[in-house]
């Protein structure tokens, strides 16, 4: 079954990006397919890059980010959500004269046609937050 | 968490059905769900919009949101109409727990049952709780 999902809420806050990740991975796990992972609102926050946690707490800007990879999954970040909440990629930084950048390579800023394109193509959509 | 089922009819044109069931302020769900129906919209699917639960306050006239340095949902509202956005709903049961009436509205909305809001849900590829 082809899945995508669709994370509202920023980690560490509420449960439910974390639990969004490790649905993603039993989706994964369980032989199926993500068609994309959607970070909207707050979830965001998720494809930080510049997050650090203390040793014995994971970091689950860190854990996405290496499952994405891990699985070469197609994760977008919602462009709106992104730039005011300082999710920064590299034509954002330029576009806007700023000297730093956020967001995990591992994602892309994207608009809100990627999340209906999502809805469109997979055989369920979660939503977590 | 919330489950979104889908149901494949047309691979170019689906329905999607937007439930909005939380207040204008005090967080961005109203916002963030007119903006997901909009853009989906403007990728020419069905959209339905459904004000339900404290949802239906997003509607009510003469709205200010200056104060609280926010926009004002009220005022936005008008824009699903600019999108094409044609069928738009309220729960009649919502309206009338809060001692609403139609006339407290900011524009203008088809009142649904709650048999024909379960009608809606059941005829629709995609359903989007927020």
């Amino acid at each position: 079954m082809i899945f995508s999902v669709v994370i509202y809420s920023a980690p560490y806050t509420s449960e439910s990006a974390a639990n969004a990740l490790r649905f993603s991975q039993a989706v994964v796990d369980n032989g199926h397919q993500i068609y994309r992972l959607f970070f909207f609102s707050d979830g965001v926050h998720n494809a930080n890059k510049l997050a650090i946690t203390p040793q014995d707490e994971q970091n689950l800007q860190v854990t996405w980010d290496s499952f994405i990879r891990s699985n070469k999954l197609d994760s977008v970040v919602c462009v709106s959500s992104a730039l005011k909440r300082g999710i920064i990629g590299a034509d954002e930084a330029r576009n806007h004269d700023l000297d730093s950048q956020s967001l995990q390579a591992s994602s892309n800023i994207s608009g809100l046609g990627q999340l209906v394109d999502a809805h469109m193509k997979s055989d369920r959509v979660i939503s977590f937050g | 968490m919330s489950l979104v089922l889908v149901k494949s009819v047309s691979p170019t044109k689906k329905t999607f059905t937007y439930l909005s069931r939380s207040a204008p302020y005090g967080s961005n769900r109203a916002q963030v769900c007119l903006d997901a129906a909009l853009a989906t919209a403007v990728f020419e699917q069905i959209v339905n919009y459904v004000f339900l639960d404290d949802g239906v306050y997003q509607l009510l006239k003469e709205q200010n949101a200056d104060k609280i340095f926010t926009k004002t949902i009220g005022n936005a509202m008008e824009t699903l109409e600019l999108y094409g956005i044609q069928n738009i709903f309220i729960e009649e049961n919502s309206l009338r727990e809060r001692n609403l009436s139609i006339d407290d509205l900011a524009i203008k909305v088809k009142i649904l049952s709650n048999k024909k809001l379960a009608e809606l849900i059941d005829s629709s590829d995609s359903v989007i709780n927020l």
